[in-house]
């Protein structure tokens, strides 16, 4: 990959919290426009390598680029390029939908004509438009997590990071919302997401598989499978993590 | 721009005040039930001090004095006793609070030169006994001096006359009105952005805001300025209580009241921001508000005079907040002093203010 494809590169991220090293010395490359996933087992420390891209934790030693931007001293300035999905679901629940748009919107710098367009384009997007002034704590799961996408998308990022977006709902809507992050990968958006579903891996354009806090495999996951002699994604976690120390 | 972001954040602040299910409730309840009950229950005026008398003169001028006693507003001769003894159990059983004991042939001996009576008080309650015992004494030589002037022994040069300037009744609820007052903002400005704040962490939604490029100044100031106005509501339904319930109203100026408002409840508001940014738990940010909630009102003049703690005590309440806002408050409300007369206080108030504003955006941690 040239240096100028490049938005993540990352060389030897560690994150201790303590005598525990939660991130073990990670490097990596991502490419723009990608579908990068990011799997490992619960504890592996997907979670924590994703927060430090996102400036929301401090490395402990390593170094890393995102956007164009030092993860270590420019953290302010990755924020205005990123959109970034938490596990849990963090939209303000007693605001209204528009609210928590509008919010938003504000907050990464969009005017009112460009806020105005996104937002229709996002309840047409997601065939919302009657729902605009519901509380967001009285949409149900499958459309909350549809929304947090588009929220966190809203500002047209470079790249969005999202973080086991599909937790907890089932493969209908599951697969709905891979459509979203087919879209928006259309659109040119690079996408890095972590997941347990190991089918979802299969739609990655790479994947990376975290064990114990280190990177143990790297590839399409066509390469994987045949590199390991196996069928699907879900086998091939399977030997890569065989030897996991940190399983719940 | 960044005014555009610090009013999209002021807008959801309120929205979500609004729709919470606790916090409007308590911003009106609070004030209403602070300020009808506890002028009401929180009495500290000493009106009825018992007192049993051992008579052993039983001369004109002793039956003079026990009349008088029991004709006073804040005395009552609850007993008669015949032996001092007898007088000790009644206060054992808590029938009286002073002992006054008449000497025998206590009227004749009088007129020759001075001769003390006893006055006994019960220190268990320290306050009582010590107001009791003067209140007992100052009837004494009232009664002493008309007497003395009837039996021709002129005693001008002992007389005296106390009369207390701006709160003329020496009524404890007109001082406590206003601190009051004081009280509701320290609990409502401190505990409620603290408990935002806290909320915002267990329920994630920090997380959300951290990750966009909002300024940590900006952020922490939508958690603030809310309070200016809970804090002016606060204090406009207290003095409206005061005013209406009890008919005191502020002899100062009402905007001077307003501006150490909005000045407290920046600080207030800043401590319970600062406390919230060290706590990942509600249960801890309410613990770590305790102590300091109890230190402000112990340490601010609140109850006790800053005058009367000990020297060492006196210099730790220069670093205490609310003794500053007690101070102003009391001033306006009872004594009407003009602004200029009390800079130190609001320059102490506002530095206050800008420092606490200050911490808590300091300490707030967009990356840990």
């Amino acid at each position: 990959m040239k240096d100028n494809e490049k938005v993540i590169s990352v060389k030897n991220l560690t994150k201790k919290f303590g005598s525990f090293t939660a991130v073990d010395h990670i490097s990596f490359d991502v490419g723009k426009g990608e579908i990068f996933g990011f799997l490992g087992a619960n504890g592996a420390g997907k979670t924590t390598a994703m927060r430090m891209l996102c400036g929301l934790s401090l490395p402990s030693s390593g170094e890393g680029r995102v956007a164009g931007y030092d993860i270590i001293r420019q953290p302010e300035e990755i924020k205005r390029h990123i959109g970034y999905m938490s596990q849990k679901f963090s939209l303000y629940e007693n605001l209204r939908v528009n609210e928590n748009i509008r919010l938003f919107s504000i907050i990464y710098g969009m005017s009112d004509s460009s806020m105005k367009e996104a937002s229709e384009k996002l309840y047409k997007d997601l065939r919302m438009e009657d729902m605009s002034k519901t509380l967001v704590k009285d949409l149900p799961v499958g459309w909350k997590q549809k929304l947090a996408f588009a929220v966190a998308t809203i500002h047209r990022p470079e790249i969005v990071f999202l973080d086991e977006p599909t937790g907890g709902v089932d493969p209908l809507t599951r697969r709905r919302f891979w459509e979203l992050i087919y879209k928006a990968s259309s659109e040119g958006m690079t996408i890095f997401v972590t997941t347990h579903y190991l089918d979802e891996a299969e739609y990655c354009n790479r994947v990376s598989i975290m064990v114990d806090g280190r990177i143990s495999a790297l590839d399409s996951p066509e390469a994987l499978k045949e590199r390991f002699q196996v069928s699907s994604m879900d086998d091939v976690f399977r030997i890569v993590a065989k030897d996991a120390l940190r399983v719940d | 721009m960044k005014l555009r972001i610090l009013k999209a954040l002021l807008r959801k602040e309120v929205s979500l005040m609004r729709r919470n299910p606790l916090i409007p409730k308590m911003i009106i309840g609070m004030p209403l039930m602070v300020m009808l009950v506890l002028p009401l229950v929180a009495v500290l005026d000493i009106k009825n001090v018992n007192v049993a008398v051992v008579d052993n003169d039983r001369s004109v001028l002793s039956r003079q004095i026990i009349a008088d006693i029991g004709a006073s507003e804040v005395l009552k001769v609850s007993a008669m006793c015949n032996t001092h003894t007898e007088s000790i159990s009644i206060v054992e059983e808590g029938n009286a609070d002073v002992i006054l004991t008449i000497p025998p042939d206590y009227s004749r001996n009088i007129i020759s030169g001075i001769v003390p009576v006893d006055v006994e008080a019960n220190g268990v309650n320290a306050s009582k006994a010590m107001l009791g015992a003067r209140y007992v004494s100052e009837s004494i030589g009232l009664t002493l001096r008309q007497w003395l002037k009837g039996q021709g022994i002129n005693t001008v040069e002992y007389d005296m006359s106390v009369i207390n300037i701006y709160n003329p009744t020496l009524n404890y609820r007109n001082y406590m009105i206003p601190a009051l007052m004081v009280v509701l903002l320290i609990i409502i400005c401190g505990f409620v952005p603290a408990l935002n704040l806290v909320n915002e962490k267990e329920t994630g939604t920090i997380e959300a805001m951290n990750v966009t490029p909002v300024s940590r100044m900006c952020f922490v100031l939508s958690k603030l300025i809310p309070f200016w106005i809970v804090g002016i509501f606060v204090v406009t339904v207290g003095m409206l209580i005061g005013w209406v319930v009890y008919g005191l109203f502020p002899v100062g100026n009402i905007l001077a009241i307003y501006l150490a408002t909005v000045l407290f409840s920046l600080v207030m508001s800043g401590l319970g921001v600062t406390i919230a940014n060290s706590s990942s738990t509600m249960l801890q940010s309410i613990f770590v508000m305790f102590a300091f909630i109890m230190i402000f009102q112990l340490m601010s003049g609140l109850f006790t005079p800053i005058r009367s703690m000990p020297e060492w005590a006196q210099a730790i309440t220069l670093a205490i907040p609310p003794r500053y806002f007690i101070e102003i408050m009391r001033s306006l409300y009872l004594k009407g002093t003009p602004i200029a007369e009390l800079w130190e206080q609001y320059s102490a108030l506002t530095i206050f203010a800008i420092s606490f504003s200050l911490i808590a955006a300091v300490t707030y941690r967009k990356q840990s």
